[in-house]
């Protein structure tokens, strides 16, 4: 029998950052994770991590402030303060375990500019950021002999009398289940981007640990807040860092013209996400696009600069499309990239089921609210990573583990084997595909009553075709085909939680833009969405709110 | 846009170790389509059963590796266009040199130990006392070059050397490796270099075949990292080693000679002093000398072998030795 004190599930920064942290601390920890630790979907964060370094006259109240408006007021504020005055130590700390940032002159960290902030405090390596602190975390962890679950696949979270006391998992290379059992379990399993198409997620970005959170009663907060990276490739919708822009490229229209000028007369190409996705989409919609696209141009950087600084971009651009950007302007538009929304934490991590915590893409804490800044999520991994895996260590002290029983696995064996027992029917590709079209149409950059409608609508068709899905594969070895279907039914209910948050929202605010109601509404709206699975309901799910921590900063208009 | 691919296929439960089956498929495919496009393509909507590992699609997260008309790439990287001939069948196999799990899923295994072997991380003797690290930028830009591995295995699995010698750290784990020695903030820079030095498989095991530097998506060059290794293990005092022995007698008998003397450099390689491996190679210049392959104990003077020597000599001056 596998036992642990502690279990994270998720091996990107979020899941490593907690392990290196609660091996520290002394307890018998574990990592499981469905792809090998360096394949983990953090290496695709490009452009830095942000931190105020106070030693070197930045505030941290600056970084705090510009995260809040960044978020359309909907952050937690005591979160927010959190993560800006824990952000330097966690840069130098990353620092010291051999990350090899960018330096200046005098042989210390140098920073470049990101979106929504007027100051350069994002800490970054040329355009590989997540990958390099990805790579090196992992070395901390071979460093400290960490246990790793590699190439498993968590099917569901034991609870017993309302704790979470382990995982069943299957592992992927001999198909066999397992219960794990730990006295307590983190949750950083990363986004969902493959709810929508296109999206820059990696196909392994489908919202498990939401899902799995979700069925043991977590709320899923703010699940309308879906961002829209403003500059990805059509038809694959990979991703081109905002570091282009925070070096200097600039967006035009088919006129040639920087478009953003117009919409954010200070930030100009850094403003918000949200904002710099609207203007282009706002250009495309007006006939100033180019086949839907915006166009993003570096050629005035040159061609040295482009190739030490943002390196990755034009291997990227060269390799997928052919383009040389020193040469040439991109074509680029906005694409679905990291969802806001996420299960329920407070500051330590905990969720309201005692002994599962949360932290990273799949967690809300909330730092991010309406809107997210760029270079924001690698610093929340770190910072939220480390305090999930303390709080997790300190509560462990305090219970006994599981029964050890052998029912929660019979159970998990029972769903398989019906799985593999179903007549040919629907499959989930097709499945995945007509959703993930339906949800980039009706919760879209811009998106109405209508829209959202239409999203409920194929997602109640989802939610009927889900239980018909049968397997081609029935073997055990490496079974992929039964990996996706467990993936679909955990994508639907995350598709579901947003859909249902978006129609309750009735303003707009960040990246839930409605144009049917244009406006911010502070009176009535500024609250989170707190999606509930409700098995009781006729949808399965029920949305309520909470209240927005406000420390000192009031809500005031934003603009770039 | 159509393309054909020819996928090997290898399943546990129904095959025997070792055996194969080819399977063909013809695609309608987007002109900018990857291989890993049509993969996902024939997963999706011709074969759920094809087993084969993806993530990002943007060629950083080193999931796809896999060998494509005979070498080892990332088939998220490898466009349908640019990989063969119009309308020519694209072979897809697993990468080598790691067994298969699954179709085109090979052992991690293989990989990572390696990786372990070499103490993977950042090992100082001090922390600052505030603040990071203080190194140039150059330092650091430097070790960009491998920092961008990916660990995607292409290199392992083409290199020529762990064909036929398990035990070889490979290009992958000695640049990782590498990447260490040259880290200004490391402190176990010559106990690195030494253990590389002296253990085996380590830095002198390769044999500059190249194939790493050519398949390797991330211009990593594992081999060049290699060679600059063995430069600075000699340099940090590590000569006792039949590398450094070969590379002695290898310049000194072409500076005389103008061309190489094959068994006074086995010889001097082994180490006169060696008596085991002597012993080997007397029973292998026993054989050659029956075949006729002996090659002459007093070697031919190249033509103009001054020029030659003048070279050494002046690259010798040049760098001061």
């Amino acid at each position: 029998m596998y036992k642990h004190d502690v279990l994270i599930i998720g091996a990107g920064l979020a899941g490593l950052r907690a392990a290196v942290e609660a091996t520290r601390l002394g307890l018998d920890v574990a990592v499981i994770s469905k792809v090998h630790p360096v394949r983990s979907h953090s290496n695709a964060a490009q452009g830095g991590i942000n931190a105020p370094l106070t030693d070197r006259g930045d505030d941290w109240e600056g970084h705090a402030l510009d995260t809040i408006k960044g978020s359309d007021y909907l952050a937690d504020q005591d979160a927010v303060e959190i993560m800006s005055t824990e952000a330097g130590d966690a840069v130098i700390e990353l620092e010291r375990m051999g990350v090899i940032f960018s330096r200046g002159d005098d042989g210390r960290l140098g920073t470049r500019r990101f979106g929504g902030q007027l100051v350069a405090r994002t800490f970054f390596v040329g355009a590989i950021t997540g990958s390099a602190i990805l790579h090196v975390l992992y070395e901390q962890a071979l460093k400290y002999g960490l246990n790793t679950y590699e190439e498993w696949f968590v099917t569901d979270l034991i609870i017993e009398d309302g704790r979470c006391v382990g995982v069943v998992a299957l592992d992927i290379k001999t198909g066999e289940l397992h219960s794990i059992w730990a006295k307590s379990v983190i949750m950083a399993a990363g986004g969902a981007g493959r709810v929508f198409e296109p999206s820059t997620n990696a196909i392994i970005c489908t919202g498990d640990g939401l899902a799995l959170a979700w069925r043991a009663g977590v709320p899923m907060m703010d699940m309308e807040m879906v961002q829209y990276h403003p500059t990805t490739l059509a038809r694959t919708g990979i991703l081109l860092s905002e570091a282009a822009r925070g070096e200097g490229a600039h967006l035009l229209n088919s006129e040639g013209e920087r478009f953003m000028l117009k919409y954010a007369p200070q930030y100009e190409e850094l403003a918000s996400r949200d904002v710099v996705s609207r203007s282009e989409q706002t250009e495309i919609n007006e006939g100033r696009g180019i086949d839907g696209n915006v166009l993003l141009d570096l050629r005035h950087l040159g061609r040295e600069f482009i190739e030490d600084r943002l390196g990755y971009l034009q291997e990227v651009a060269v390799e997928f499309v052919g383009i040389d950007l020193a040469e040439q302007p991109i074509p680029v538009r906005p694409g679905v990239h990291y969802i806001m929304g996420g299960i329920k934490t407070d500051v330590d991590g905990a969720t309201i089921v005692p002994g599962l915590y949360g932290a990273g893409e799949c967690a809300n804490v909330s730092v991010h609210g309406a809107n997210r800044l760029g270079a924001n999520s690698l610093l929340d991994t770190v910072v939220f990573g480390r305090r999930s895996a303390v709080h997790a260590a300190d509560y462990v002290k305090s219970v006994d583990a599981g029964s050890g029983s052998d029912e929660h696995l019979k159970a998990t064996k029972a769903r398989m084997q019906s799985i593999f027992d179903r007549e040919p029917n629907e499959n989930w590709a097709a499945i995945r595909n007509y959703m993930a079209n339906e949800m980039t149409k009706g919760i879209g950059v811009f998106r109405d009553q209508s829209s959202m409608e239409g999203a409920k609508a194929a997602i109640d068709d989802v939610s009927a075709r889900v239980p018909k899905m049968s397997l081609q594969n029935k073997g055990k070895v490496f079974n992929t085909d039964l990996i996706f279907t467990l993936e679909m039914e955990f994508m639907a209910d995350v598709a579901k939680a947003i859909v249902h948050s978006a129609l309750t929202r009735k303003e707009s605010r960040g990246a839930h833009f409605r144009t049917d109601i244009t406006e911010r509404d502070d009176e009535n709206w500024l609250k989170h969405t707190l999606a509930y699975q409700d098995t009781d309901s006729e949808d399965g799910v029920r949305v309520e709110t909470s209240p927005v921590t406000i420390t000192k900063w009031e809500p005031v208009k934003r603009v770039y | 846009m159509q393309a054909k691919l020819k996928v090997s296929r290898y399943d546990p439960e129904t095959m025997g170790q070792g055996q194969q089956r080819w399977d063909e498929f013809e695609l309608d495919v987007h002109p900018n389509a990857t291989v890993l496009d049509a993969l996902i393509q024939i997963r999706e909507e011709v074969d759920g059963t094809l087993a084969l590992r993806c993530a990002c699609r943007a060629s950083i997260c080193g999931s796809c590796g896999m060998r494509v008309n005979g070498d080892a790439k990332l088939v998220c990287k490898s466009r349908i266009a640019d990989v063969g001939e119009e309308g020519a069948t694209i072979v897809v196999e697993p990468m080598g040199n790691q067994a298969v799990i699954k179709d085109l899923v090979v052992t991690l295994d293989t990989f990572f130990d390696k990786v372990r072997q070499v103490d993977p991380y950042l090992q100082p003797d001090s922390e600052p006392e505030q603040g990071e690290y203080v190194a140039s930028d150059e330092s650091m830009v430097n070790l960009l070059t491998a920092m961008n591995c990916i660990m995607c295995g292409a290199c392992v699995s083409d290199c020529t050397v762990l064909e036929v010698d398990e035990a070889f750290i490979g290009p992958a784990a000695l640049a990782k490796a590498w990447r260490f020695v040259e880290d200004p903030r490391d402190d176990q820079r010559d106990a690195r270099l030494e253990e590389l030095n002296d253990v085996e498989g380590g830095i002198w095991d390769c044999t500059r075949c190249f194939k790493c530097v050519e398949v390797c998506p991330k211009d990593v060059a594992p081999m060049d990292r290699i060679m600059e290794m063995r430069d600075m293990a000699i340099e940090a005092g590590n000569t006792n080693t039949s590398g450094y022995r070969h590379t002695e007698s290898f310049n000194k008998s072409v500076k005389k000679h103008g061309r190489l003397d094959e068994a006074r450099l086995a010889v001097e390689s082994a180490g006169y002093t060696n008596v085991p491996r002597l012993i080997d190679l007397a029973e292998i210049g026993v054989k050659s000398v029956l075949k006729g392959k002996m090659p002459p104990i007093v070697p031919h003077k190249a033509d103009e072998k001054e020029k030659i020597t003048r070279i050494f000599e002046k690259v010798e001056s040049e760098r001061g030795s």
